[in-house]
């Protein structure tokens, strides 16, 4: 008779020579794993709690200007450059790797630089600049010839508007670049005078953006509060938006050709559909002060906005909170953001003089990393992901330190609000049943809509 | 069917392989009384302490004895903490926790003469109940008492950690089995399970089964989770000490017998699976050990150990206890442990309830969080402490630094305040009621309209 019993020898389960990983056999029966939601849930916290401990966005500021930064120009074909105007009337070339100038033009303009844009195809270094004082700048560094200085360099050509500019973009593929004056202008490269000049309405514009992914569709917004859609192939606009306020910025989303995102006067940001503009299609609320630069990410799922406030915040293209803020002390009114092409930083250049660099996603690290860290990562990002509804959970990963300027802010604005809609609700309550129809929070913003 | 219950160990010995047949020994330790004895959670190591002060640790596969001293006083029950690095020990007086090199590293004034432990391998806690009539917990990483109660029946002799949900079992004098978490003043549940003191008591790693031996002689296999007796068995004498394998063997230690049953869990089994007489001595600890085919049981007369074919865990998980775990393996898995420590307000009857959905309204959460205040409030005023502390108006330029003190002492002012006024709110509420004038039964009802004058000039 031969009696079988448990014996196990240290041969099977010891590693054969040091530089050998450790033999580590496993048991999936679960009456071995107690706990098991207890141990995700500590896990979870653990992992919410340093998340928050990593959560250090910002990366580098670049100085140089003497006078606040007021438009910001980033180059969809290289990474590394990115362009910048002052209110001096100087252009500044960066170069984000070596975070520091590349090139510069002193007296580019002689009020302030309100746009810059590079010419898109990647084939030439060309950008353009518009400022105040009623002249479009177009330069190259490599083509670029030198004054006698031979330090400031010339434009290679200048364009000269009836007033002052307020915004340039450039077209995706063609020789022709839109720029905000009075009215719409847009101009050939070839030509010294504008090809067409579009306008519905009588104010001044305050931003023009083309669309990169359907070329022909230019959006612009101006100062009586509307947004106008614009076709290039019959010179002639397409659709008038009216809000409440007005919209200090538009960007297209690079992935969907008919959205488009705006930065508006009342605290939020609206993106919008093209088709069907009598709603916007989601209305993004944190700021507490007039949001002036909106930019999207190159996957067209994010979004970065700066605001009036000195806050820069990011945001999931579907929900309507932000998903971060970022400040400093430093930095004071944001005025451009731009969300960099590789999906990993956020531009923000600011009042104070400086253009910042911080990270899209404040907690995570660049490099390259090994399977068990990129793992170990994966499965803290997940647990977090299911018991980010738990009290304890949510209150660590919603935590941010607000400077209280912006706090005392909210907490006015949240009681102004909430008075408002208590006062709004008890009316309803002692008027007639449908008297008072509710106005969706999408359509409120938006006075009316006409089509050409 | 082969009558398993008859083999012994001697022949058992010619049967198996050498280092089975190795792990078959006796300590001849006549001196120092009944035995206690514990494995770690890996069943590497071996703890064993006798009734009058001796103790010694040793890896018992291969006879290395890594500690072995003398406290010169009784000890009545040991027990490991996580790994092999410490123990604890329920002394005379006090418990003690030792270092692995046997120096002594705490004494743990709390647990105030203790006659049983149990650790919580997860949550930290060391559990240990004595003559107090308490059951205190204590978490062995930052020193802090996690929870102290009395149980109320008195002196407890038994204490079991149930290894699926951290609930401690306790077996009272009474026959009654109380169940208890550390941040509950109050047992989680209640069982009568023996007519006489409980004497013995094991459950199972799944939590499903619990096996209880009183005086009365009768063994009874609950089912924890129903909380109904299932069947009983019975033994010659009341089982001194019970244990159930991973495998769901159950070994009864009684008189001068250890006896094994399998299976004997879900059904009544009629014969046992095993046996062993040990002469001239009495059981007084038996233990199973982890992860292999061992029963480890102390007498009064020494330690022994026998082999139980079919009783441990074939297949280990080395992430959760591994028997051959190197020095740097037990550093790492003590830290991923540590970082994994779960709270103490986490343990109730069913593990699995963290993360469920709260059924409650905002509304009702919002009035159990009032209730609670309220609750709290009268608490402490019961204990004196808002005697100098009412909150009186605040005087404009007159705030001394003592006056700022005492309002700084009174905590969240505004809650405070509010809830002295809901106080003299209720007060004068229960004052009005009382003043009304009854109404006796003839005015109510039917009749009522004929009495309504009177009424209303109440």
């Amino acid at each position: 008779m031969k009696v079988k019993a448990l014996s196990r020898s240290t041969e099977g389960y010891s590693r054969e020579t040091k530089n050998s990983i450790h033999k580590m056999p496993r048991n999936t029966d679960p009456s071995l794993h107690g706990f098991e939601r207890a141990r995700e849930y500590k896990r979870a916290l653990n992992s919410a709690k340093l998340e928050r401990m990593f959560a250090k966005p910002f990366v580098a500021g670049l100085s140089g200007h003497i006078d606040g930064i007021y438009t910001l120009g980033k180059n969809p074909w290289d990474l590394d450059s990115v362009l910048t105007g002052s209110g001096d009337g100087e252009v500044r070339l960066w170069s984000l790797s070596a975070q520091e100038t590349a090139w510069r033009a002193p007296e580019a303009h002689r009020g302030i630089v309100k746009g810059v844009c590079y010419v898109p195809g990647g084939k030439t270094d060309r950008f353009l600049s518009v400022g105040t004082d009623r002249l479009a700048k177009v330069w190259s560094r490599a083509e670029s010839a030198y004054m006698k200085d031979g330090v400031t360099p010339e434009p290679v050509a200048t364009y000269q508007g009836k007033s002052a500019f307020s915004s340039v973009d450039h077209h995706r593929n063609r020789p022709m670049f839109a720029t905000g004056a009075s009215t719409v202008e847009i101009w050939d490269v070839n030509r010294s005078e504008p090809v067409s000049n579009l306008a519905w309405g009588a104010d001044s514009i305050n931003a023009v953006r083309m669309n990169q992914t359907e070329v022909n569709v230019l959006a612009s917004c101006g100062t009586d509060r509307s947004i106008i859609l614009y076709d290039l192939r019959t010179s002639s606009p397409l659709a008038k938006v009216v809000m409440t306020l007005s919209t200090n910025a538009i960007a297209w989303n690079p992935v969907e050709a008919f959205t488009f995102a705006t930065a508006s006067e009342d605290h939020n940001a609206y993106i919008f559909d093209m088709r069907r503009m009598d709603h916007a299609s989601t209305v993004l609320k944190d700021h507490v002060s007039a949001v002036m630069d909106i930019d999207y990410a190159p996957t067209g799922q994010e979004l970065v906005t700066g605001a009036y406030d000195r806050s820069v915040r990011l945001w999931d293209f579907s929900k309507g909170h932000s998903r971060d803020i970022y400040t400093t002390k430093r930095m004071q009114r944001v005025f451009c953001v731009a969300y960099t092409m590789d999906n990993n930083y956020v531009l923000s250049g600011s009042d104070d003089s400086n253009l910042r660099i911080w990270r899209a996603r404040a907690s995570e690290r660049a490099g390259a990393k090994s399977q068990r860290e990129r793992g170990a990562m994966e499965y803290a990002d997940k647990l977090k992901d299911r018991y980010k509804y738990v009290p304890e959970v949510r209150k660590v990963l919603r935590q941010r330190n607000i400077p209280k300027g912006i706090k005392s802010a909210q907490r006015t604005k949240n009681l102004m609000l909430s008075s408002r809609k208590n006062k709004e609700e008890n009316q309803r309550k002692h008027s007639k049943p449908g008297s008072m129809p509710r106005v969706p929070e999408r359509n409120k913003p938006i006075l009316g809509v006409t089509h050409k | 069917m082969e009558r398993t219950y008859r083999i012994k160990q001697k022949d058992l010995q010619e049967h198996l392989d050498i280092s089975s047949a190795d792990k078959i020994f006796d300590l001849d330790l006549p001196d120092f009384g009944p035995y206690s004895m514990d494995y770690t959670r890996n069943g590497k190591y071996l703890l064993l302490g006798g009734r009058k002060g001796h103790l010694a640790t040793m890896d018992w596969r291969n006879g290395n004895l890594t500690c072995e001293f003398h406290v010169r006083e009784t000890i009545r029950d040991v027990a490991w903490l996580h790994n092999e690095s410490m123990f604890a020990v329920a002394q005379k007086k006090y418990a003690y926790i030792y270092d692995h090199t046997g120096a002594e590293v705490h004494c743990l004034q709390k647990h105030v003469e203790p006659t049983a432990l149990g650790f919580l391998p997860y949550h930290f806690l060391l559990a240990s109940t004595g003559n107090s009539g308490k059951v205190v917990y204590q978490d062995v990483t930052e020193g802090s008492v996690a929870g102290e109660h009395r149980t109320g029946y008195g002196e407890c002799h038994v204490l079991k950690v149930n290894p699926y949900n951290a609930v401690v079992n306790l077996g009272h004098s009474n026959g009654i089995v109380t169940m208890w978490a550390p941040k509950q003043a109050q047992p989680l549940a209640k069982i009568l399970c023996h007519q006489g003191p409980v004497q013995a008591m094991a459950i199972d790693r799944t939590g499903t089964y619990m096996a209880t031996s009183g005086q009365d002689g009768r063994l009874k296999v609950w089912d924890i989770r129903n909380f109904k007796q299932l069947h009983e068995y019975k033994t010659t004498r009341p089982a001194h000490s019970l244990d159930i394998s991973q495998q769901g063997l159950l070994a009864a230690g009684y008189g001068a017998n250890v006896t094994i049953w399998k299976d004997a869990l879900a059904n009544k089994v009629k014969k046992p699976y095993m046996q062993r007489t040990v002469g001239g001595t009495s059981l007084s600890d038996v233990m199973f050990v982890p992860y292999d085919d061992v029963l480890g049981y102390g007498t009064d007369k020494g330690v022994s150990s026998i082999v139980i074919p079919g009783s441990g865990e074939p297949n280990f998980d080395a992430y959760v206890a591994n028997p051959f775990q190197t020095k740097k393996q037990r550093q790492e898995s003590e830290i991923k442990s540590l970082l994994d420590k779960l709270a103490p307000d986490t343990i109730q009857l069913d593990p699995n309830f963290i993360g469920r959905l709260d059924p409650r309204t905002a509304v009702q959460r919002q009035r159990e969080a009032v209730a609670r205040q309220q609750q709290e409030y009268t608490e402490n005023k019961a204990t004196g402490q808002y005697l100098d502390n009412t909150v009186r108006n605040r005087t404009r330029g007159r705030n001394s630094t003592a006056k700022r003190y005492k309002r700084k002492r009174q905590g969240n002012i505004m809650d405070l305040k509010k809830l002295q006024e809901m106080e003299a709110l209720e007060k004068r509420m229960r004052d009005n009621e009382n003043k009304k004038r009854k109404v006796p039964e003839a005015e109510k009802g039917a009749l009522g309209k004929f009495y309504e004058q009177k009424r209303k000039n109440n």
